[in-house]
């Protein structure tokens, strides 16, 4: 079953000046789908109008087959659809646990407690200190508790905005290491990243936008060390580049 | 000089301080300074004495109804104050609904939005007026004797029910804030709207809870206000800067900040009254915004820049 369908979507900030241009991609239950390609291309547009925080200007989302075009943010997030912004995605002054807490509202009242209970333990970092604030939380911790606080409401589909941005190798290693875990868990996750090859080590298919449009679309492990990448994000066609 | 003054500015630092307390949640949340915060507080005022009016009329059949001793005023006054704070917060939606809400929908920066809320306040100032004449207008016309309180002070009954109010209502808003999920929801969207939708938070519910916070409030400090002096179209207008004097000295978004900023600026009015004269009551907030800003512009407990 299609757990986000994108039809023909046109999204930006100016309908006379579209960013993300007639963009279709289906992604199945459980798959793993990398959105790569060169700076300006559109992808956190494209993945900002999906989570309702862009205006669309025509085409549709689908989630789990229900009609979500233009819904807004909070209730995509209702709805089941977990978004992680690539910057500022935790509440800097709020706790750690209060960070969850707002996040657990989406859950029904007796499940919350078992919930965030269940987050600080898959993430040890946060676990040994809900009290701190999470401005005092290191790069790769707010990921940690930005992956947690979207997994917490347990979201069928799970949208990643470069969620190794401005880490350490290090962290990135830890950020996809969860990821893996995430993906493991059979939540459909949809990334946008800059870090190509980790990208494509975890990811099943991969989709590549070349201005705003759709250049290419195959399965990940094809790409890997694929010279047609390069071409593509040096603004290239996937025939021409072939 | 004596130490009366303490009480005397304690006094008109609750009315400033609850208006101030309004001025920084719906700063912190909208994030522009509203203008309207000011003739909320005369409207709720006069929406209570209204109500009040409207009871009396009603009952009138059963004979005056006399104060609720040591107080100066009945039991209509505090029933009436309800029905004054639900007609405020009707009113502050509103105007949300029909000015504020739409200029937010179309990205109007926070200038325009200060410029739009200076014209409604103008508007509301006006409409008072045209409603209620300028006449002065009061709660009670009963004389209350103010009592020892030792130290050479004294204070009424309604002044001591005053700052007991204040003080407790205080006390509720900063629970409210700090340890419940309404409060966690507006210290969110506080910080990040943007965020807080992706977090699944209803940011116009917020928005809406912050104007019926907000209303409230000013609807309590003009009554009080009311109760202990008198009632005036322009009795918001002119509490606006020392409302803004309170809220930056306390620090945006900080409840007990904007309560202690309420209550310094009423001691430094009253401490200017009695030192240069009443003509300075003015210059007081002025001045304490002015060293603020330039000492401390982030206030006593708010965050840095």
């Amino acid at each position: 079953m299609t757990a986000l369908s994108i039809r023909g979507l046109v999204a930006g900030y100016d309908p006379d000046l579209p960013i993300v241009k007639e963009v279709s991609i289906e992604v199945p239950e459980g798959q793993v789908l990398a959105i790569l390609g060169p700076n300006g291309a559109g992808k956190s547009t494209l993945i900002r109008a999906v989570a309702g925080m862009v205006p669309t200007f025509g085409g549709e989302v689908r989630l789990a087959g229900r009609d979500v075009t233009g819904a807004p943010a909070h209730a995509l997030a209702r709805a089941g659809l977990g978004f992680v912004p690539q910057t500022e995605n935790v509440f800097t002054r709020l706790s750690i646990r209060e960070n969850l807490q707002i996040a657990a509202e989406l859950l029904p009242r007796p499940a919350r407690a078992e919930r965030i209970a269940a987050m600080l333990a898959m993430f040890p970092d946060l676990g040994s200190r809900p009290e701190a604030a999470a401005g005092s939380l290191s790069g790769g911790q707010r990921q940690m508790l930005a992956a947690a606080r979207a997994l917490l409401s347990a979201p069928p589909v799970l949208i990643l905005d470069e969620p190794s941005a401005g880490l350490s190798p290090k962290l990135v290693g830890q950020v996809f290491q969860t990821l893996r875990r995430i993906a493991e868990d059979g939540v459909t996750l949809v990334l946008v990243e800059q870090n190509v090859r980790a990208a494509l080590e975890l990811a099943d298919r991969a989709v590549v936008l070349v201005d705003g449009r759709l250049a290419h679309d195959a399965p990940a492990r094809d790409l890997i060390g694929n010279p047609l990448l390069g071409r593509l994000f040096l603004g290239g066609r996937a025939e021409q580049a072939a | 000089m004596t130490l009366q003054i303490l009480v005397n500015g304690l006094v008109a630092g609750t009315t400033i301080g609850l208006g101030a307390i309004g001025l920084s949640l719906t700063y912190s949340i909208l994030r522009f300074a509203n203008f309207t915060q000011g003739d909320l507080i005369a409207w709720g005022a006069y929406l209570t004495l209204a109500v009040a009016g409207a009871i009396g009329g009603l009952l009138a059949g059963l004979g005056p109804a006399g104060p609720l001793a040591p107080f100066s005023f009945g039991w209509t006054l505090p029933v009436a104050l309800l029905g004054g704070m639900a007609l405020t917060v009707l009113l502050a939606l509103g105007l949300d609904a029909v000015l504020f809400a739409r200029l937010r929908a179309r990205g109007a920066d926070a200038i325009i939005l200060v410029m739009a809320g200076f014209g409604a306040s103008m508007a509301l100032r006006a409409g008072l007026e045209f409603i209620f004449t300028s006449a002065p207008a009061y709660f009670t016309r009963e004389l209350q004797i103010a009592r020892p309180l030792g130290a050479g002070m004294r204070a009424t009954p309604d002044q001591l029910l005053v700052l007991g109010l204040t003080a407790a209502l205080v006390v509720a808003l900063h629970l409210l804030v700090t340890r419940t999920a309404t409060g966690r929801a507006m210290r969110a969207v506080g910080e990040s709207p943007a965020l807080a939708a992706v977090y699944g938070l209803d940011v116009a519910g917020v928005v809406r809870i912050t104007w019926v916070i907000g209303a409230s409030l000013a609807c309590v400090a003009g009554t009080m206000s009311g109760l202990l002096v008198q009632i005036r179209p322009t009795m918001g207008f002119d509490l606006l800067l020392p409302l803004f004097a309170a809220t930056i000295l306390g620090g945006i978004g900080s409840i007990p900040g904007a309560m202690i900023g309420g209550l310094v600026i009423g001691l430094s009015e009253s401490l200017a009254v009695q030192v240069l004269g009443a003509e300075w009551r003015a210059a007081a907030a002025f001045v304490v915004l002015v060293v603020v800003l330039l000492v401390r512009p982030s206030g006593l407990f708010g965050r840095g820049a």
